[in-house]
């Protein structure tokens, strides 16, 4: 599948992304999905000085990147996807444009809000709401920081009691 | 003019490590040189530790482990809202040591002799020439 990895990571283009993951799974692209960063040319320039050269770089709208997903999925390129929030990850997940993907969670921070789940991840309960979301189109969602981390699958992310 | 403040930021205790090999051999303190770590930060959250432990205003250098994630990052979105304030990646003790002993310099005159004191304090040899690392040099 070319969608090698659909990670959401609050910090999109980093160590943990391209060379714990990008290494292995031997990608060719980095597509981050954000509005934001869309629009903002010099974001785009800072996070590009942490891709290596042989990797191409974009940075897509969610409509844009709704358009473009079923390419992604097809033969081609192998493709990491980075959103920064969940709330992204539930738009493009939705009309099961995402099914049969895995959607890895990364990197969510500690927040106001937010309850520790993982030391790298804390969910709003509106964030676990879209999880199940996600999870609902056909996706499926589960954490892991790095490829040798241990996988924890959405029915387990939940916060100690 | 006041002297500039390095605060060396990297991944999981690298940053500690360092600043604590710098105050062994220097006796430098806190006010000279500090360290931040990434481990369990947001973007924001990295961004707002940086800012604090560099002050408001006054000359000052971030050290990051990489020239580019999550570290440099943070350093680099800093540098482009606070005056002042230099980055140097890919730090090492002989970076960091001759900083702390150089503070007094003009920002823009350190940052380039510490890029140049970086790049010279790593040298290469192998099997035989190996007992004469020192000498080896690597541009």
């Amino acid at each position: 599948m070319p969608i090698v990895l659909f990670r959401v990571d609050e910090r999109l283009i980093h160590g943990q992304v391209v060379v714990g993951w990008g290494g292995p799974l031997h990608a060719d692209r980095i597509v981050v999905v954000d509005d934001e960063i869309a629009a903002s040319p010099w974001e785009q320039e800072l996070y590009c000085l942490g891709v290596p050269e042989e990797m191409a770089t974009s940075f897509l709208t969610v409509d844009d990147a709704r358009r473009e997903l079923p390419a992604w999925r097809g033969a081609g390129p192998r493709v990491i996807v980075l959103v920064r929030e969940v709330a992204t990850a539930r738009r493009l997940a939705a009309e099961r444009l995402l099914e049969g993907v895995e959607v890895n969670l990364g990197g969510i921070h500690d927040a106001e809000g937010r309850a520790r789940i993982l030391p790298y991840l804390y969910l709003r309960p509106a964030e676990r709401a879209d999880l199940e979301a996600i999870a609902a189109e056909g996706a499926a969602v589960a954490a892991r920081d790095l490829p040798a981390a241990r996988r924890v699958p959405l029915e387990e992310l939940a916060p100690p009691r | 003019m006041s002297e500039v403040r390095g605060v060396v930021v990297a991944h999981a205790s690298l940053a500690d490590g360092l600043v604590a090999s710098v105050r062994a051999i220097s006796g430098v303190g806190d006010e000279a040189l500090s360290a931040l770590t990434n481990e369990g930060c947001s973007p924001e959250t990295l961004r707002d530790r940086l800012l604090r432990a560099l002050g408001p205003e006054g000359p000052a250098i971030v050290f990051t482990d990489m020239g580019s994630g999550s570290c440099a990052f943070a350093a680099r979105r800093i540098a482009l809202e606070r005056p002042d304030t230099g980055i140097v990646t890919g730090a090492n003790l002989p970076v960091l040591l001759d900083f702390v002993f150089h503070r007094e310099l003009p920002l823009p005159e350190l940052v380039d002799r510490l890029v140049e004191k970086g790049r010279s304090g790593i040298t290469g040899a192998h099997r035989e020439s190996a007992a004469h690392a020192d000498r080896a040099v690597s541009r």
